[in-house]
């Protein structure tokens, strides 16, 4: 049975900044290194060209876009098929929310030097594109504990370690 | 320190400790800790050029290298992530793959999170590399702790292949059936990825599923409705399974309603929004195509859509897909006309993301609840005017879908307007919408000329080539208009002939009705004064400017000959031209430039004839979805194919060997045409009737496109008759003839004549074919002798089955002006039992009352 492509699916999802830096790419659907890049290129074009008053959904090749500046980042989705945009909107906003609480008052540089945090935080708000828990609180705490579990992991180190002496 | 050691060998201890100095003297010396991540970043951050960027970066990655080399495990998870952060400014980290899956392997928790994250980064299942992460998974996904089982769930959930998923969809499985909801959540979405990727393990996935919407805790309740979607979706058997939960999934969505304020899933005052949505969604599915699902959501549903807070973006995103799901199922009427007057009230709302929403759905309603979306026409039509051009797309496409013969005029007026001032990248959909629009709907003549001479002047440089024929069609067949419509025409070239669709239907028209003009018929309007040097002035400007495209200038040339028979005063104005052409670079131009003055000087007699007035023509609809009104397929591309006199000639090849069939002493031999790759057209091939071959090559084996039929004629050129089918006006009563039978093939001539035109004899052969194996690619050629003009028809087709179990028939038109002896020359070819057949004839035996 052929694989069909499904009613809704998201693609992906990418952070980049207004100067075109990419801070943030997931990708839900295999794709090769070289499509990616010419994939980010591309749309991240497309997106810092459109207008501040035009709305947050565009049409890109064959997928919907959904798109949200918050301060100097663009959030981006491409969803497939038949998705509800405006929903999408919520998740992305949802995401915003939970690096807020994460990081305290989030900005561009927390994602930017905390980049595998934020990843940490998506994989647990988001599987495969679809929203795992729709409780803020219940996907702050895991990160919480497993942040806990990073730190226990790490067994005290001699100075010596420190300084790759020993 | 060799001193050092000798100094304290005596103890034990002491020569121990100088071992470690000494040894640490090496390591001092050979491997500085790698640098931190954060270290890195900002190091990166710092540099001001591109070049010095990558040069930071190749040093770092060169001592990541050699850090992997030495198989460092303490610093190889800082390695990794260090990678990564270059993996994402865009240099290869390729070689940090296998280091992934160490880290993967690792048995501390940091290891194995950045392993994961790295292995979802830089892994995919196109490198078989990824499959040695299969069994890391596995021993990860029955891990004491679930944060790691989640980081399992989690990568294979993201990315894994067919093969890993079918290796351990087992245990994917018995997790979705666990107690702990953190897991079981995320098993339910891993599930879903395991289905996309090997959709027959669907099944096994199934027992599972009993309980799941038992759950309280929504993260389990949201992925598990995402499951039974993707299940729902997936097999129409599930489907039906599933349907029994309608009830239960009513009840969740009426609890989180109805429910009090809980904080820990309310946005902005609604509860739950994406299981709500997600819980729509199913419902949808699950409701299509069935009444009594239908019937059993019917409340909720006018529920959820009256009750939903509409201030903020949350609340319309579940409104939107309360709509989406009542459209789709089978829902009472007034629950639809709820549906569409919420569409309705988003079309006005100030956000603009709602009312592209809007637009969308109407799009897709439009055609089952059309009076329903009438209603929002003119909300609609003010869509237009939108600075978002998403938006503005969606409004023109819903406009056009809306136009009838009610609101024509009306919307016309608005897409013209919109057709001026759009961006150009709508303009040549919006000009063809309006071509199809004005030609449904149209309600006069008038009108309809005038529509089009405002689309092409406004948006002349969009209109897509192929409505060219198509509108010089609609104007050839208007025929009240004519004078009307040239004037327009000549009026709008006259001060810009840049647009070429525009020109290239102006010069068709003036040189068609240039009569008209110069004699200032018009009734419609005041009729302009033109003389006859005017109007070659404007059609030479079209020639010479580096504007026009050859295509244009070819409509402009003929345009030009035409008028050597309308006009009266300028005949030598226009050989003139004519002979200048016959040495142009364009071959396209001068080949016919060279055919025109042939007619001057060596076919005089037959030029008035040649140039007459075009025919109605008859028009052939295609079936396709887009509507698009297709002429025959000689009309396309450019109508100056069919239009006398034809400009291409006959592939090179046949001509040579038709050279043969022609000895006789009364047919002179053919004028040397420059040899081109004609494609044989759909329909017919034209005659060449300046080459007194007048032979015709039926094109071999050409199937007809499957769109369009064979049913309409060229322009019959020699009578004057319109393409209607073959005549019977007199009956028979001539006797038919056997042209020709030999090995096997048997070829019959019937003869009917017109009453109107005496001069015309019109001949259908007949072949059939007495052996026991087809013939194929049968090819009939006719030649006949100079004082008479032929014009052969396209075949039935180019087989001539075996046993007479069919024939091929194909008819050929004769003039005879002179009434003289009718004879002829045929050639067949053919390929019978694998070889090639070939044979020529005379047919001498036509019956007196065929040509008398």
């Amino acid at each position: 049975m052929l694989e069909e492509s499904r009613e809704e699916l998201m693609r992906f999802m990418l952070l980049f900044s207004r100067q075109g830096k990419l801070r943030l790419q997931k990708w839900y659907l295999a794709t090769s290194d070289k499509e990616r890049k010419k994939m980010v290129r591309e749309l991240m074009q497309v997106v810092l060209a459109r207008k501040p008053k035009m709305c947050s959904f565009l049409e890109w090749r064959d997928l919907k876009v959904v798109y949200k500046r918050y301060a100097s980042l663009y959030f981006c989705c491409a969803i497939e098929g038949q998705d509800n945009e405006l929903i999408t909107l919520e998740l992305i906003h949802r995401y915003v929310e939970l690096l807020d609480k994460y990081f305290g008052s989030v900005c561009e540089l927390d994602i930017i030097f905390n980049f595998e945090k934020a990843y940490f935080i998506l994989d647990e708000f988001l599987m495969g594109g679809d929203v795992q828990d729709t409780s803020k609180k219940s996907v702050l705490k895991a990160i919480e504990q497993a942040d806990l579990l990073q730190e226990e992991d790490e067994s005290p180190r001699s100075v010596l370690e420190e300084m790759g002496l020993a | 320190l060799s001193r050092g050691y000798k100094k304290t060998k005596c103890t034990d201890f002491g020569r121990k400790k100088c071992e470690h100095l000494y040894l640490m003297s090496f390591h001092i010396q050979r491997m500085p800790a790698p640098i931190r991540l954060r270290e890195l970043i900002r190091t990166i951050r710092t540099a001001r050029t591109q070049a010095e960027e990558r040069e930071m970066i190749q040093k770092e990655c060169a001592a990541i290298r050699s850090s992997f080399r030495e198989e460092d495990n303490t610093y190889r998870c800082r390695n990794v992530a260090k990678l990564l952060y270059m993996h994402m400014l865009g240099y290869p980290a390729h070689f940090g793959q296998l280091e992934c899956l160490k880290l993967i392997a690792s048995q501390k928790f940091t290891d194995k999170r950045i392993g994961y994250l790295g292995a979802m980064l830089l892994l995919d299942e196109r490198q078989d590399v990824h499959l040695l992460m299969t069994n890391c998974i596995k021993n990860d996904l029955n891990h004491s702790t679930q944060f790691v089982q989640g980081l399992a769930l989690c990568t294979l959930g993201c990315m894994g292949s067919s093969e890993m998923c079918r290796d351990l969809a087992g245990e994917v499985e018995k997790l979705l059936k666990t107690s702990n909801s953190y897991l079981r959540k995320k098993a339910a979405l891993c599930a879903v990825h395991v289905i996309r990727k090997v959709p027959e393990l669907m099944e096994m996935f199934l027992p599972a599923t009993k309980n799941l919407l038992n759950e309280k805790n929504h993260g389990v309740l949201h992925t598990s409705v995402v499951l039974l979607t993707e299940m729902c979706e997936r097999s129409p058997d599930m489907l039906a399974h599933f349907r029994k939960l309608v009830p239960q999934l009513v009840r969740i969505l009426k609890n989180l309603i109805m429910s009090g304020y809980s904080p820990e899933h309310d946005v902005s005052g609604i509860s739950d929004p994406f299981l709500q949505v997600r819980i729509l969604r199913l419902l949808r599915i699950l409701g299509r195509n069935d009444d009594d699902s239908s019937e059993a959501m019917n409340d909720i549903l006018a529920q959820v859509a009256t009750n939903t807070e509409t201030s903020k973006n949350v609340g319309n995103a579940i409104l939107y897909e309360t709509v989406l799901t009542i459209m789709d199922i089978k829902s009472e009427s007034g629950l639809r006309v709820l549906a569409i007057n919420i569409l309705g009230r988003f079309l006005l709302n100030n956000d603009k993301n709602i009312r592209y929403v809007a637009l969308t759905s109407l799009l897709k309603t439009v055609q089952t609840d059309h009076n329903a979306v009438q209603r929002h026409r003119s909300t609609i039509v003010d869509c237009l005017k939108d600075l978002d051009v998403s938006i503005k797309r969606r409004a023109m496409e819903l406009s056009f879908a809306l136009v009838n013969g009610n609101n024509i005029r009306g919307m016309m007026k608005e897409l013209l307007y919109f057709l001026d001032s759009c961006e150009p990248e709508f303009k040549a959909d919006c000009a063809s919408g309006i071509f199809l629009a004005a030609e449904k709907y149209a309600p006069s003549k008038r009108w309809h000329i005038d529509t089009i001479m405002r689309v092409l002047t406004t948006a002349g440089s969009y209109v897509r080539d192929d409505a060219v024929p198509n509108l010089i069609q609609l104007i050839t067949n208007s025929v009240e208009m004519h004078a009307y419509t040239v004037q327009r025409l000549y009026k709008a070239i006259l001060g810009d002939y840049s647009q070429q669709p525009l020109v290239q239907v102006a010069a068709w028209c003036i040189g068609e009705y240039g009569d008209l003009l110069v004699s200032g018929q018009c009734e419609e309007e005041e009729p302009i004064q033109v003389t006859e040097d005017e109007v070659l002035d404007i059609l030479e400007s079209v020639l010479i400017s580096n504007m026009s495209t050859s295509v244009t200038r070819g409509y402009a040339l003929t345009a030009i000959m035409k008028l050597s028979t309308r006009f009266t005063c300028t005949v030598n104005r226009i050989k003139k031209v004519v002979s200048i052409y016959g040495s142009s670079i364009d071959v396209e131009l001068q080949q016919r430039a060279v055919e025109y003055n042939a007619l001057f000087k060596k076919y005089d007699h037959m030029r008035s004839a040649l140039l007459e007035r075009m025919p109605v023509m008859e028009k052939v609809t295609t079936n396709g979805p887009t509507e698009i009104v297709q002429t025959n397929g000689e009309t396309e591309p450019a109508p100056l194919e069919t239009k006398p006199p034809p400009s291409g000639p006959q592939p090179t090849s046949q001509a040579n060997d038709l050279l043969d069939l022609l000895g006789g002493n009364d047919i002179t031999p053919v004028i040397p045409t420059a040899p081109t790759s004609k494609p044989s057209s759909a329909g017919g091939e034209l005659l060449d009737l300046l080459g007194d071959i007048n032979l015709t090559g039926a094109p071999a084996a050409a199937p007809a496109p499957a769109s369009v039929p064979q049913i309409s004629q060229p322009p019959f050129l020699l009578d004057g008759l319109s393409s209607q089918p073959l005549f019977n006006d007199i009956a028979a009563g001539i006797p038919s003839i056997t042209a020709y039978s030999k090995n096997g093939l048997k070829i019959e001539f019937t003869f009917e004549r017109s009453n109107t035109n005496p001069s015309v004899t019109v001949i259908t052969i007949q072949a059939s074919n007495s052996t026991e194996l087809d013939m194929t690619d049968f090819v009939f050629q006719a030649a006949v002798p100079k004082t008479f003009q032929l014009q052969l028809l396209s075949p039935s087709s180019s087989i001539v089955p075996a046993f007479n179990t069919g024939t091929i028939t194909q008819v050929i038109k004769v003039l005879n002006p002179q009434k003289q002896q009718l004879r002829m020359r045929i050639k067949l070819t053919y390929n019978h039992k694998g070889s090639a057949m070939q044979d020529l004839a005379e047919v001498n035996n036509f019956p007196p009352q065929s040509w008398q």
